[in-house]
């Protein structure tokens, strides 16, 4: 792991996770860094999409789980009393599998986190909605719509409007579960390019079932199996000239 | 014979292609036969199936007919003016204005709502989304069961114990009126609006809770902001069919309301609302009388509010899909 670019936002140092009986993380340790995208790659059921719903507290959410060890994003250890989940969850935002907007309109959705957060000046939403929505290259596509129901949109558009919705409570960490698996390869595309404009403003952490977009789009690539950290290294590295056979195998198609 | 007639299933033997045709079309029957039955059978159930709607309708139409022919005989003597806006009820002496119990009616529904929406509201939220699953498992049959007592029970439990306790609360010397009914509605509607409410909530999709939760709200800022928006279709769904309930129920507010023709502009002041005048008077007029004229009116006035929320809440329904 001599390879991380930049400076470490996310510490994640010896992390159990179990669900009930089930040991789901074992002794996961891992530095994710700033302002880069880090993908989590790995057959289903390895842990990779646990281990992201750890960082902003979404498995606090499923009855028996258990944690144990420490993940301290910007210093601050997540899972202790000082930090409200709450606050934890506008400092990190999240994009889910299935695109997921509210059935309000457009501008709703955008405009629903900032309300949350205290913020009523029209003024003031409108133009967080406006540059959201910038950020996540929908403007053009839907600034004359802004009052019609999201539902309206195609699934590519539904999910750039959450990504604009998760930018818009202003998080430094975003979350990407799986987030193109729903969409067409166009549409895929174009959250992929989002993803590489966003991660100059955002650390970007991604869960793909799909190598080639891992390798496509990020910076660093982390290997899952069965709970377990296989390999961490730069994505190039890691596709080209993989440490552990378990890796090559798995990204020459040999399982998974 | 026999013996051929054996062989085809004992030996096992391959079908020749012209073989397996001939035993097809003999064994389908006779061709013309079949046919005929067929289209007859099909027929015959779909006249069937249409004779069964159209009786249907017959029913709802000859029953507003039935009803606005007679309530109709009543603008003979009294006028629409009257009849509606007049707020004397004395049959004995030729008045027949119907305005208090019109009035008694939609107040008496309104103040049920009032009392009802907002609790049912908090009942649904809270069996919905705080309650642990074995207390739900306990509380959700409760209300089902609670859907399906009697309205006269209510009534009777109303009288015998809601009334003497509004009068030692408030002092009143009686305690009938609108507010007991009102009362009595309300816990008569209320397992309704809330299971109906409740199940329209909890048929809001995760990944709206999940993406409110992930944006850092809490759980009551999703409830209020998300979760009841996205069941609002349910929620006004849940509300019409109280409504009607309370519209129409007769014989819970006949039992605590006092049947007096007077205004109900006091809580505490013995009333009547339209169910509940025409099941006190009807037994004691005369057959071809205004006086029975007038109440079969009143019956289509009633008929007509409850088919108009009823189509408002198939209008609901309707947009609940569209979303």
């Amino acid at each position: 792991m001599q390879t991380i670019a930049s400076q470490t936002l996310i510490d994640i140092h010896k992390l159990n996770l179990y669900y009930g009986t089930f040991h789901a993380l074992k002794n996961v340790t891992m530095d994710i860094p700033q302002k880069a995208i880090t993908a989590f790659i790995g057959p289903s059921g390895c842990g990779k999409s646990t281990l992201l719903r750890t960082l902003n507290r979404m498995n606090d959410m499923i009855p028996n789980t258990r944690i144990e060890g420490k993940i301290t994003i910007g210093g601050a250890d997540i899972y202790s009393k000082e930090v409200d989940v709450e606050t934890l969850r506008k400092k990190v935002g999240m994009v889910f599998q299935q695109p997921n907007p509210f059935p309000k309109s457009i501008y709703d959705n955008v405009a629903y986190g900032p309300r949350l957060h205290g913020i009523r000046s029209k003024q003031k939403l409108d133009e967080i909605v406006e540059t959201s929505l910038r950020s996540a290259v929908l403007w053009d596509e839907v600034k004359d719509y802004l009052k019609r129901s999201a539902l309206s949109l195609s699934g590519g558009q539904q999910q750039r409007l959450c990504i604009a919705r998760a930018i818009a409570v202003n998080p430094d960490v975003l979350l990407m579960d799986e987030a193109t698996s729903a969409l067409d390869p166009i549409s895929t595309l174009k959250i992929e390019e989002l993803a590489q404009e966003l991660k100059d403003k955002y650390t970007i952490v991604m869960v793909t079932h799909n190598m080639h977009q891992a390798a496509r789009v990020s910076n660093q690539t982390v290997f899952f199996l069965n709970g377990e950290v296989v390999e961490f290294s730069d994505t190039e590295k890691l596709f080209s000239n993989p440490r552990d056979q378990r890796t090559e195998d798995y990204i020459s198609g040999r399982f998974g | 014979m026999v013996m051929s007639m054996m062989e085809v299933p004992n030996s096992g033997t391959v079908y020749s292609s012209e073989e397996l045709g001939r035993s097809l079309e003999s064994s389908s029957g006779k061709t013309f036969g079949r046919r005929a039955r067929l289209a007859f059978y099909n027929r015959t159930f779909k006249i069937v199936c249409i004779a069964s709607a159209v009786f249907v309708c017959l029913i709802l139409f000859s029953i507003l007919f039935l009803m606005g022919r007679t309530g109709i005989l009543t603008f003979e003597t009294v006028s629409l003016k009257t009849f509606f806006f007049s707020t004397d009820w004395v049959p004995e002496n030729e008045q027949y204005g119907a305005f208090v119990f019109i009035f008694g009616t939609i107040a008496l529904t309104l103040l049920t709502m009032l009392i009802s929406v907002p609790l049912s509201l908090l009942i649904a939220i809270f069996l919905s989304e705080m309650t642990p699953a074995w207390l739900k498992n306990a509380l959700r049959p409760v209300l089902d069961l609670l859907v399906g007592i009697p309205s006269v029970v209510y009534g009777f439990l109303g009288l015998t114990i809601l009334i003497p306790m509004l009068r030692s609360l408030t002092g009143t010397s009686l305690g009938d009126g609108i507010l007991a009914a009102g009362i009595v509605l309300t816990i008569m509607v209320l397992p309704t609006i809330s299971r109906i409410t409740d199940d329209s909530i909890v048929a809001v999709p995760k990944k709206f809770r999940d993406a409110s939760y992930a944006l850092g709200s809490t759980r009551f800022q999703t409830i209020v902001r998300v979760v009841i928006p996205a069941a609002r279709s349910g929620i006004m769904y849940a509300v019409i069919l109280g409504m009607a309930r309370a519209i129409g129920e007769t014989m819970a507010v006949v039992m605590v309301i006092g049947n007096t023709p007077q205004l109900a502009d006091a809580l505490f002041k013995p009333t009547s609302v339209l169910t509940s005048n025409i099941v006190m008077q009807i037994p004691n007029v005369p057959f071809d009388s205004t006086w029975n004229y007038a109440l079969y009116m009143m019956g289509f006035i009633l008929l007509l509010i409850s088919l108009i929320m009823i189509i408002a809440v198939r209008l609901i329904q309707g947009k609940g899909v569209k979303q």
